[in-house]
């Protein structure tokens, strides 16, 4: 994870770009030359996470194999908003695969690039959380412990967006979704189940893993370089705000994603051959509550009346968080 | 027919796509004003000027700071920065020196000869400005510069006005003074030195001047009634600071008091223990949280060992130099009242610092003048009564500080300017407030403000160095660059990377960036992602 160390007072490195600093340093997504692989004209909602994050990470991909990518795609929000047939919103080699073999199809490509004697062409798969922590799970472990030349990038939103917001093994204790209502004693997700797949990626010892959101670009742009460097099998887990599923509005996407780092909720970080190598650390440290009160999706945690058992419980996750990676200098709460 | 099996049309690209139709609301980019412009009584555009101080360019941020302002290195140690009262930067650590940048880059001007601009066109017309302090120096150089020719008649012997008899040196030495004042002339403003105009009409008649903005200040000390000796030492402030810049300096003894409560009280004070006083004791009525002077000046002269006596009032004086002060108490509207309660103060001297009156000799027989409360009442557009006879500064209703009157002057150029050309005046409306709520801090780092170095305790009493040093290139380029930038677009790219529709076009260093309103959806992502509020949502018309 390089995160430059010259600082701006103005705005340190937060931004986007900055003028002051030197082109080299700046990210892929201030260059006026930016490949914009996922092009205007999709049909994603206003605000959406995912076309964020899938721009972030493709266009740094582009930049990191000098152009030389082939992406194929999960069924899904972002395969369904960026090409109905005959459109494309994709600017790149882009193939749409089935709901559950995404990292097969790519494992497919890489070979047969290996094949061609086309090393230099290099594969991503990418699909939603329900395409890779539920429907794509076999394949992409499969992926995993072949080690096979792809890097599988998951951009979660949390639940099954595309098909009108039903629960995920990626979608968090308490939320409401369309099959997880907010009724009853427990109402929403139960606490308790769904499945960390970056940490099950991890557990494969493939060479790389990371974690990103979409608040932090730098990161996520480094995290995608870092991962090209690497040939076998790579996993990038990126945390994509929705604003239809969760119900926040839709110019809080950033703001969002942003407190579920500074909360705990979602830790961001990096490892490599099965080990954590890097961490981004919370700059200011705050309750889950500033989390959860934006999105309608917990809003039965707050009225008719407040549930500080469920918070209690979602603070007490975050916490572990970190704790866990270490998320707040000096190691304390 | 060749297409591959099962497909029937060519691909297409999203870009038929236009989703700016699904917007009910579109951003628009706009400029909103720095608290610290809407502070500035000289107008300054300060944002800017920082803007091109952040990048190193000094001589550009000098250029565009002298466009309101022609005395930066003077106004970078005598001002009382109302700019920096009203950053924004102070509700996240502290707020930004903007007065120390003011001052380096003024210095820099001085250091490295920059001089302004040459008029490039001549109106033929030909003003004439009374008075070279401040507020007359500031409108000959903005008439100068709209191409007028500029005659300033100066009653006393030496430029400056209150900036040179007003203001100690240890706050603002004389070369510095001398530089920007000589910068002004270098634009081919004519000086003339100890001219005092006996009557405004007259000289405007024989010099053949156009109009006349009148700037005379306010230097005359007023009294207050103390029955004293006949051999007490009683003298007025103006008569000292005035005195300090002569060969010989005020004779005021070793126990010196001063009454009064302004900035000017404490001048006086400070300048006495300059001098060698070992008591200086100023005597005010009031409280500290009442007096008018300004809070660091009260600071710095504590620090330098000025004593103050509060709630007190001088009653007489007798020939040995013995005070009589009574005790005052603030009744419950806050006025001190009398209490009785005497008590003796030794002095050899005393000196009143109670205010200054206008010396308005010569506007005697002005047909349609004002003047109300011993000032000039001028209208909107700086014009007396009398047309084309326009006044600003100390000597018309305002706060008498050398930015109000620089202001004055900035403002009296462009309505004589208009005026001569038979026009009014408009300025251009304000843009709306870059307040705190509008930006977005998350993407600033923390970096408190820089410490201007000051003087040691010991020099500080004992000679007339300056007492709060500059910054060097390294801060200053630090302390610039703390600016937030308030309501106006620094070209960080945030809207450009943050948008999902690749709606803002980016159109190269220096140019911002627009909106591609076909893919616009108008979710609003880039106005909350903005640091600086130059963004904002507007419902689309239907």
């Amino acid at each position: 994870m390089t995160v430059t160390s010259i600082k701006f007072y103005q705005t340190g490195t937060h931004t986007v770009g900055n003028r002051l600093l030197d082109p080299s340093l700046r990210t892929v997504q201030a260059d006026m030359r930016r490949t914009n692989s996922l092009n205007s004209g999709h049909r994603a909602c206003q605000g959406c996470g995912e076309a964020l994050g899938a721009r972030y990470a493709i266009d740094a991909a582009m930049v990191a194999t000098d152009n030389q990518l082939i992406a194929a795609n999960a069924t899904g929000c972002l395969e369904v908003f960026s090409t109905p047939y005959p459109e494309t919103s994709w600017q790149i080699p882009w193939i749409h695969s089935l709901f559950g073999n995404t990292a097969a199809v790519a494992t497919g490509i890489a070979a047969a690039m290996r094949v061609k004697g086309r090393p230099e062409v290099r594969v991503i798969a990418q699909g939603g959380d329900g395409g890779t922590t539920d429907i794509g799970f076999g394949c992409l472990s499969g992926m995993f412990e072949r080690n096979d030349d792809v890097l599988y990038i998951c951009y979660d939103n949390e639940a099954y967006m595309n098909t009108g917001v039903q629960r995920s093994s990626a979608t968090p204790g308490a939320a409401r979704t369309a099959t997880t209502p907010a009724v009853g004693k427990e109402p929403g997700n139960v606490f308790g189940q769904g499945k960390n797949v970056p940490l099950i990626a991890m557990a494969h010892e493939i060479p790389y893993v990371a974690t990103a959101i979409v608040s932090e670009l730098r990161d996520l742009e480094a995290k995608v370089t870092r991962a090209m460097e690497f040939r076998g099998a790579r996993y990038i887990h990126v945390f994509v705000p929705c604003p239809l599923g969760w119900g926040h509005a839709s110019e809080d996407t950033i703001r969002i994603a942003r407190l579920a780092k500074e909360t705990g909720i979602f830790p961001v970080f990096a490892a490599e051959h099965g080990e954590v190598v890097g961490v981004s650390k919370i700059r200011t440290k705050l309750p889950v509550e500033e989390y959860l009160r934006p999105q309608k999706r917990f809003a039965h945690l707050f009225s008719p009346e407040p549930r500080p058992g469920a918070i209690a419980r979602i603070q007490a996750l975050a916490d572990r968080n970190i704790r866990r990676f270490g998320l707040v200098d000096g190691g304390t709460l | 027919m060749d297409k591959p099996f099962a497909i029937t049309l060519d691909v297409g690209s999203s870009l038929a796509n236009k989703t700016g139709s699904w917007r009910t609301n579109r951003p628009l980019y706009l400029d909103r004003l720095p608290p610290c412009n809407n502070a500035c009584p000289a107008g300054e555009n300060i944002q800017s000027w920082l803007y091109h101080a952040e990048s190193g360019d000094y001589e550009q941020a000098w250029r565009t700071l002298t466009l309101d302002n022609p005395m930066p290195a003077v106004m970078g140690r005598v001002c009382y920065h109302p700019c920096e009262t009203a950053c924004n930067r102070a509700h996240l650590d502290q707020v930004v020196g903007i007065n120390s940048v003011e001052r380096f880059l003024g210095d820099q001007a001085i250091k490295r000869g920059w001089k302004f601009d040459k008029p490039t066109t001549s109106s033929g017309k030909h003003v004439l400005v009374v008075g070279a302090g401040p507020s007359g120096l500031s409108a000959a150089y903005h008439l100068a510069r709209m191409g007028h020719r500029v005659t300033i008649h100066e009653a006393g012997p030496m430029s400056g006005g209150m900036m040179r008899f007003g203001i100690p040196k240890y706050r603002l030495p004389r070369d510095i003074l001398e530089a920007e004042v000589q910068r002004i002339l270098d634009l081919g403003v004519t000086l003339k030195l100890n001219t005092k105009i006996a009557n405004i009409e007259e000289t405007m008649k024989e010099g053949g001047f156009d109009a006349a903005f009148l700037a005379v200040g306010a230097h005359i000390a007023k009294r207050a009634y103390i029955p004293a000796g006949e051999a007490a030492r009683l003298l007025d402030a103006m008569q000292v600071l005035r005195s300090m810049e002569g060969e010989e300096k005020p004779m005021l003894g070793r126990r010196v008091v001063v009454y009064g409560g302004g900035n000017t009280a404490l001048d006086v004070a400070r300048t006495a223990k300059r001098l060698g006083a070992t008591e200086a004791i100023i005597v005010y009525r009031r409280t500290r949280e009442k007096m008018p002077a300004h809070d660091f000046e009260v600071e710095e002269a504590l620090q330098e060992g000025i004593m103050i006596k509060w709630l007190s009032t001088i009653k007489n004086m007798s020939d040995e130099g013995t005070l009589t002060v009574e005790k005052m108490e603030l009744d419950e509207k806050g006025f001190p009242q009398p209490t009785g309660e005497l008590e003796t103060l030794e002095a050899d001297s005393l000196v009143l610092a109670l205010g200054q009156d206008v010396d308005l000799s010569l506007l005697k027989g002005v047909p349609g003048l004002e003047i109300n409360d011993g000032v000039v009442q001028v209208s909107r557009n700086m014009m007396t009564g009398r047309d084309g006879l326009f006044a600003g500064g100390d000597m018309v209703p305002s706060e008498r500080t050398v930015t109000v009157a620089i202001g004055h002057g900035k403002k009296a150029a462009r309505n004589i300017d208009a005026w001569l050309r038979g026009a009014t005046y408009e300025p251009p409306p304000k843009h709306e407030l870059a307040t705190f709520d509008k930006l977005n801090t998350w993407y600033y780092d923390d970096a408190p403000k820089t410490v201007q170095p000051t003087l040691d305790m010991i020099r500080r009493q004992s000679t007339f160095d300056e007492v709060v040093g500059g910054l060097d290139e390294g801060n200053a380029l630090f302390e610039a660059r703390r600016c937030l930038s308030c309501g106006n677009c620094f070209e960080c790219d945030n809207c450009y990377g943050v948008c999902p529709d690749n709606a803002v076009i980016k159109l190269g260093p220096g140019k911002r960036f627009q909106f591609n309103l076909d893919y616009c959806k108008g979710c609003g992502i880039c106005v909350s992602e903005c640091p600086c509020g130059a963004i904002k949502m507007v419902p689309e018309s239907i």
